[in-house]
């Protein structure tokens, strides 16, 4: 039915759907106008996209996995490894004798293992039948460990222009990773509105016996879903380390699943799955950082701001409860 | 269940055959170790192993009562972590003032817990993840973000690092204590079986009349208790209240939890499997740092990591197998 639906009536009804986070948006953008010094700058805009970027797409990719009724605990993991392997690659013997292919191969290769990492939780969880908690624990506690086998725990600095354009690049005066995120959030939008996988996506959140007993490919549709939020997860770990020139695995996504998941939550993403709103990661996102970004411009400590985020992620989830009663 | 007089073993062995597989892990890691390493059995290698695993039992005896339920809570970490700093601060004043102390603090947190959970209708996961944020929070807050020592002069330090009765750590009694109480709290009172039938079907309980909320309240400050206890602990046993302590630790405990056997859906558990699987969790550990120790192998901290969670696989591939074989005999 929502197929027959034009595309603008979608977009005019969208606010409707997560209009506490709006208002959110709305409050923490007047309170930043009058009491933030120097918030109204470009910079400030310029500082808070590059940064926001990162736990944006994380959040998308767990925003599919949360609409299948799963979680993905293993994000910030996956986000070392991939972060650690990149410099190893274009530092080794190889790419520094073809730089451009040892970039190109630095972004390909990482995105790639991140994706086997999500073929592993799809599997545990779809096929196996193992509870989405559990699964991605074993790659949540094991993952960093593997990334900081292969760096010996060591931080690993370059100094590679064309790698860290993904995090430092500037398209238009605004950071490349935004547009990034951006660009992933339309074509994700469009998977999930316009293709049969995203209506499956949808369904087996919605019931997943029913999906399967009207013929869904349930098992495909899931390893899917978590296959992207690692290949997404791996990308954000890509850019964290280009935006440092650096890459800690011991520090690189710590944290991240649970930025994600408050990301994904205050967007309107509800655990039960079943939903999938892709605006709705970004808008939390912005959310989460622009609290963070407020809290600290104002000089609150960084523990307070912790407590924070908590009451924030409480209170989107009580509002929730009352949409849908 | 209640009226079985007689231990009938098979019967044990067909309704617990999910935690039946950690019970001969661990014996088969104990048989390895004592066949391999000279010290392994030693009474030294027995208490400190005990004494550091006490926190890590402790929480996850609290984790499995949430567990069964069908909750979860992630706070855990991150409130022993809170405690250990109350505890801290208490422990001029003695145990006997600091021990109840942080307790009361973590039950506060499960106080939190479960208002957010049961009269907001929050989930658990988001409302324990959020306390976990504002715990962690809250420690650096009253601790300035600073390491805070204990008082040496008073008795606190006995806990964790004395003797009872000259025979064994404080802080192996005391979770022994809990041990056997909260087995007894699950298998022989009302809330115990209220517990149980929440996690097996909660609409069911309520139409049935059960106290539904009531059980899970008491979860939820049994666990925020626990995670107080292990703060004690911390604090007592290293001498130091730690308040970046506490990362992973209740992931830790669930998977404790879940290598005992107890489903994640809740409805069933075992407080002696759950035991088992935290103390197998830690045996590896101990396994590898005998092999450490003996040269023949030279793992870093990191390869613990991915050994561990390479463990882990492997224990719930063969429960996911054990559990499918269940479910067919049941039909």
């Amino acid at each position: 039915m929502e197929r027959a639906m034009k595309l603008p009536q979608r977009v005019a009804s969208m606010p409707f759907r997560f209009h506490g986070g709006i208002a959110a948006l709305v409050a923490l953008l007047v309170f930043n106008a009058f009491f933030t010094p120097n918030f109204l700058q470009l910079q400030t805009l310029f500082v808070n996209i590059s940064q926001v970027a990162t736990i944006a797409i994380v959040a998308m990719g767990m925003t599919l996995v949360i609409a299948t009724g799963g979680i993905d605990l293993s994000v910030g993991a996956v986000m070392a490894l991939a972060g650690a392997l990149a410099p190893l690659i274009f530092l080794s013997d190889l790419g520094s004798a073809n730089p451009m292919l040892g970039v190109t191969l630095a972004i390909v290769l990482p995105l790639f293992i991140a994706g086997l990492c999500g073929v592993f939780n799809g599997v545990m969880v779809a096929v196996l039948n193992v509870q989405p908690i559990v699964a991605t624990l074993i790659l949540f506690i094991s993952g960093r460990g593997i990334a900081q086998v292969l760096t010996n725990g060591n931080l690993q600095t370059f100094s590679n222009p064309s790698f860290s354009y993904l995090g430092t690049g500037k398209v238009l005066g605004l950071p490349f990773q935004g547009w990034l995120a951006l660009a992933i959030a339309c074509v994700l939008f469009w998977v999930i509105t316009r293709t049969t996988w995203g209506r499956y996506l949808l369904a087996i959140g919605g019931n997943e016996r029913a999906a399967y007993l009207s013929g869904g490919p349930v098992r495909r549709v899931k390893i899917g879903a978590y296959v992207i939020c690692a290949v997404l997860a791996g990308l954000a770990g890509l850019i964290v380390v280009a935006i440092n020139s650096a890459s800690d695995a011991a520090r690189n996504g710590n944290l991240m699943e649970l930025d994600a998941i408050a990301a994904a939550v205050v967007g309107g993403a509800l655990l039960q799955g079943g939903r999938a709103p892709i605006f709705g990661a970004i808008l939390g996102a912005v959310i989460i950082q622009l609290v963070k970004y407020t809290l600290l411009a104002n000089g609150v400590e960084d523990e307070v701001a912790l407590i924070a985020k908590a009451v924030i992620i409480i209170l989107a989830v009580w509002v929730q409860q009352f949409r849908r009663a | 269940m209640l009226d079985e007089t007689a231990f009938d073993l098979r019967k044990y062995l067909r309704r617990n055959s999910a935690s039946v597989t950690v019970w001969i892990a661990l014996l088969a890691l104990i048989l390895f170790g004592l066949m391999r390493y000279d010290n392994f059995g030693s009474a030294y290698n027995f208490s400190s192993f005990l004494n550091y695993n006490a926190m890590f039992i402790a929480i996850a005896l609290g984790m499995c009562f949430v567990i069964m339920t069908g909750g979860i809570d992630l706070s855990v970490g991150s409130v022993a972590a809170f405690t250990s700093v109350v505890a801290a601060y208490l422990s001029p004043y003695g145990i006997q003032v600091a021990l109840p102390g942080a307790v009361l603090a973590g039950v506060g947190f499960g106080a939190i817990n479960a208002f957010c959970i049961i009269i907001l209708r929050i989930p658990p996961f988001i409302a324990t993840l959020a306390t976990m944020l504002a715990a962690k929070g809250g420690a650096l807050v009253i601790s300035g973000a600073q390491t805070i020592s204990v008082d040496w002069g008073s008795n606190f330090t006995k806990l964790g690092m004395g003797q009872a009765f000259g025979l064994f750590p404080w802080a192996i009694v005391i979770v022994a204590g809990l041990t056997l109480a909260l087995w007894l709290v699950l298998e022989r009172t009302t809330i115990g079986r209220t517990v149980l039938a929440i996690g097996g079907s909660e609409d069911a309980s309520n139409l049935m009349g059960l106290k539904v909320n009531r059980a899970k309240a008491f979860v939820y400050l049994l666990s925020g208790g626990c995670a107080g206890l292990a703060g004690v602990f911390l604090a007592s046993g290293f001498g130091a209240g730690q308040p970046l302590e506490g990362i992973g630790w209740e992931l830790s405990a669930i998977a404790s939890v879940v290598v005992g056997g107890t489903l994640l859906t809740g409805g069933m558990g075992s407080i002696p499997a759950t035991v088992a699987g935290a103390l197998l969790l830690g045996l590896v550990f101990n396994v590898l740092n005998f092999e450490n120790g003996q040269g023949t192998i030279s793992f870093s901290a990191y390869w613990q990591m991915v050994i561990r969670g390479g463990f882990l696989f492997a224990v719930i591939l063969l429960q996911s197998r054990v559990i499918a074989r269940q479910q067919k005999v049941l039909g």
